[in-house]
């Protein structure tokens, strides 16, 4: 353990979580690059969310009479505590000082606050759009938690750990074999994935229709810094699911020892993975069209479901194999 | 079948209810038939017509020396007929139609706010199309009242208008607009909502009322066709078309045949290239964008074409009294065709892909179902008529020429929903691409642009003309030197938006977007 606690590590804790924020908003530009290409248009730049984040930081924030404080303090609420569950995940190595000290529940946990905080952000002006924005994004987050539990305590189990680097140690130890638990679990975090994270089919990030909106209605009424740190908290989320799937699903190519070659390959590894994973959702983006809303709980039960069968096929089939 | 071989029995049963028609006026505003009535037999003339199956279509006031003019036109079989009474100025009272024809509602309420006509038994006292404008009694349609308007003051908001509430647990109500997120026109929508589920939804209209009927007033004919191309700018060429076969009809000018072909030609390219807009809006207003760019792209290949042939995008000003501003010559035609068989090649794979999309079509069939009977009732025109079993097409019905001779097929659908509204726009596209091949192999040669007659006796004229978004009805009246004193173009907005209120109900709010885009009324055809 002294090596994970030494300050080294816990440099290179910073310096990963410093990476994942100011990478988050790349890998939203490169979803939104490869879906324009998709349909046959140049789309906006790569670092357009960069230069967008910096416009809005630079502009006045204004906020409605009749908001409270919650308003004020939701964006870094909502900003901190994704940024907090962000630092908790292997980016390009194991064996973090920050992945020893906080587990996957607590990952979990960091998020549901984000949420529940932007949830009540939603609502404390008191506009319609806000209001239909929050209850909808309860609806979604009520169905999608237990189902993102559910797939994890699958890996969990398998591994005997809930601390995420050592799910991804375990992993990478184990024999390359084929598990379905894994297969049936990684189906239900793609679907939760995109659920939470806005995306089609679910929400559409591109909308200007205010009564269509999940995500976008909740902070519509923010602007300036807050209105940054609320869509930065968004790029965020989408980042921090995209390397739980590639990380604990692919874990190949993550560091697990602290040199620079390693270290250096982690971060390839990671980007190409990454890239993949963009394209994937840039795909499924534009051959699928939005579902009726009431179409979601359904969409949500079946990740739920593909989760259970991951816990009961690994009940069944692995443990004691 | 002949023309008006319904018109006996009709008038029979106008006589059997003791209705007194004079019929001095009959052929005045001709292809129409009108029938003079007595101010007191209006509603009963109505009741009877509903009852007898015609279909409700336009309603406007005229002031005529020390009398109002109510003018009514009604539809049966193809046949149009207006019935006209005289109102004295001292009481304007006439008994309201609304219990009779439901459509009506928002003509009389315009009527009421914009000439001070008053119909008795209305079902509805609030303003419409006016907002907070002038004076209680100050209305502008009124010969004294200024055509250059009375007050440079703004209008004072209309904040206190009194919508229809839902009372219950759990009921909450969503304001939308006038000002909205994307880039359309202003309107504000009022939603009565249990969860996501709409029970109740009101339109308040009259954000874009631009006074259109009044600035008509004492243009020459060129000047007044420039105005009705801007009625609506997405169906200019149809508006335009509209007054100018009015005021033809008025002051019996005859169009060259080559001039009527070209216009059919702008029109049916005006059809092709907004249901080529719609159709990738509606699929983009379920997240479904890669249409919206397919057809975005042939759509803009589309108005450049328009541009180079016909000196602007949407073809403004293109249409004349007399004629067309526009020629073609043979290689402009060549090209043209090259561009029919271009797009029908193109659009193949993204009308495949529409047309059974399984994501897609889970949005959009049986969202938004407007049944046809009340689609019947509310007099609905176009693709949403037509995708709720109401074919009625002025092209075909009662055809004007060139479609005397360009015969055209109207795609009917029972389902009334968004799926049969897109289904309806992708045929009519079809459809046009051939009625244009027709027009343009039997292009008649000769002038583009007749002689103007000069009118030396007041006359009034109705045109009808089918625009992309349906039936368009326009009347002129020109005065002896040959002025415009009075124009009115009923876009088929007016009856279609009442529609989406009706398709609507027991949708849920996030299916709003995807049902307004797949009705699309024109706000400001609507406003005026």
């Amino acid at each position: 353990m002294d090596s994970v606690l030494s300050p080294a590590a816990w440099l290179l804790a910073g310096i990963q979580a410093l990476l994942f924020t100011l990478a988050a908003p790349l890998l939203s530009g490169w979803v939104k690059k490869v879906k324009s290409r998709l349909q046959n248009r140049r789309g906006p730049p790569l670092l357009q969310p960069y230069q967008n984040l910096w416009k809005l930081f630079g502009k006045e924030a204004l906020v409605a009479h009749t908001a409270s404080p919650v308003f004020r303090a939701a964006p870094y609420i909502v900003f901190s505590s994704t940024w907090l569950a962000a630092s908790v995940i292997p980016l390009i190595a194991t064996k973090l000082p920050t992945a020893a000290v906080a587990d996957v529940i607590v990952l979990v946990g960091f998020l549901a606050l984000g949420r529940f905080f932007l949830a009540l952000a939603g609502m404390d002006v008191g506009t319609a759009f806000g209001g239909m924005g929050s209850s909808r994004e309860t609806l979604i987050a009520a169905l999608a938690e237990p189902a993102m539990l559910m797939a994890i305590f699958t890996l969990t189990m398998t591994a005997h750990t809930t601390n995420l680097s050592s799910v991804v140690d375990h992993t990478l130890e184990s024999s390359y074999s084929l598990r379905p638990s894994f297969l049936f679990a990684l189906g239900a975090m793609l679907l939760v994935a995109v659920a939470e994270t806005g995306r089609i089919p679910v929400d559409n990030p591109a909308t200007h229709l205010e009564l269509t909106m999940v995500h976008e209605a909740m902070i519509l009424e923010y602007s300036g810094r807050h209105l940054a740190l609320m869509e930065w908290a968004a790029q965020l989320k989408l980042m921090i699911y995209g390397v739980l799937i590639a990380n604990v699903f692919f874990p190949w190519g993550i560091a697990t020892e602290l040199n620079l070659g390693s270290l250096a390959i982690g971060l390839a590894a990671i980007t190409s993975k990454l890239a993949v994973l963009g394209i994937a959702l840039a795909v499924s983006e534009t051959v699928l069209a939005k579902m009726r809303l009431f179409r979601v709980p359904e969409y949500l039960n079946l990740a739920l479901l593909l989760a259970l069968l991951g816990i009961f096929s690994h009940v069944i089939l692995e443990v004691g194999a | 079948m002949s023309r008006f071989d319904w018109l006996s029995e009709f008038l029979a049963r106008l006589h059997d209810e003791n209705v007194l028609v004079r019929r001095g006026l009959a052929k005045a505003l001709a292809p129409a038939h009108v029938l003079v009535i007595d101010p007191e037999d209006w509603a009963k003339a109505a009741a009877i017509a509903a009852e007898f199956g015609c279909r409700w279509a336009a309603l406007w006031g005229d002031e005529l020396g020390a009398k109002y003019i109510l003018y009514m036109v009604l539809e049966y079989g193809g046949d149009y007929l207006a019935l006209r009474a005289r109102i004295p100025t001292e009481n304007p009272v006439t008994p309201s139609v609304v219990p009779h024809f439901a459509c009506a509602d928002r003509m009389e309420r315009h009527i009421h706010d914009l000439l001070g006509l008053t119909f008795s038994g209305h079902p509805d006292d609030r303003r419409w199309t006016r907002h907070q404008a002038w004076p209680a009694h100050r209305f502008p349609l009124r010969r004294d009242f200024p055509v250059e308007g009375e007050s440079p003051d703004p209008t004072p908001p209309d904040s206190d208008y009194p919508f229809r509430r839902v009372l219950g647990g759990g009921v909450y109500e969503i304001p939308v607009g006038p000002v909205h997120a994307g880039i359309i026109e202003p309107g504000h929508f009022r939603f009565q909502a249990v969860g996501e589920e709409i029970l109740q939804l009101e339109e308040r209209l009259g954000y874009v009322h631009k006074g259109i009927e009044k600035i008509a007033q004492g243009r020459d004919p060129s000047a007044l066709v420039r105005l009705a191309g801007r009625v609506s700018g997405d169906s200019t060429v149809a508006h335009a078309w509209a007054a100018c076969q009015a005021m033809e009809r008025a002051a019996r000018c005859q169009v060259p045949r080559r001039a009527l072909y070209l216009r059919a030609l702008m029109a049916e390219r005006e059809r092709v290239a907004n249901h080529l807009g719609d159709i990738g809006a509606i699929c983009n207003d379920v997240g479904f964008a890669f249409a919206l760019y397919q057809l975005s792209r042939l759509k803009e290949q589309w108005l450049r074409r328009n541009q180079q042939l016909f000196k602007h995008r949407l073809m403004m000003d293109a249409v004349l009294p007399g004629g067309v501003a526009v020629n073609l010559d043979a290689e402009q035609i060549d090209a043209l065709r090259a561009d029919h068989r271009r797009l029908r090649a193109e659009l193949h794979t993204p009308f495949d892909i529409i047309d059974d999309h399984p994501s897609l079509e889970d949005r959009l069939v049986t969202t938004g179902r407007l049944p046809a009977d009340a689609a019947r009732r509310l007099g609905v025109l176009g693709y949403v008529g037509k995708a709720s079993g109401q074919g009625f097409d002025v092209r075909r019905d009662n055809p004007y020429p060139p479609y005397d001779s360009v015969p055209v097929t109207v795609p009917v659908y029972a389902e009334g929903d968004v799926a049969a509204r897109v289904r309806v726009r992708m045929e009519e596209i079809t459809i046009t691409l051939g009625i244009m091949d027709k027009l343009l192999d039997t292009l008649p040669t000769g002038e583009v642009q007749g002689l103007w007659p000069a009118v030396t006796r007041a006359c009034e004229g109705l045109g009808c003309v089918e625009g992309w978004r349906g039936e368009i009805l326009t009347y002129v009246r020109l005065d002896e030197t040959g002025r415009v004193m009075r124009f009115f173009p009923r876009d088929p907005s007016w009856l279609t938006w009442p529609a989406l209120e009706q398709l609507i109900l027991g949708n849920i709010v996030p299916d709003f977007p995807v049902c307004n885009k797949s009705v699309n009324g024109s706000y400001s055809g609507h406003d005026l």
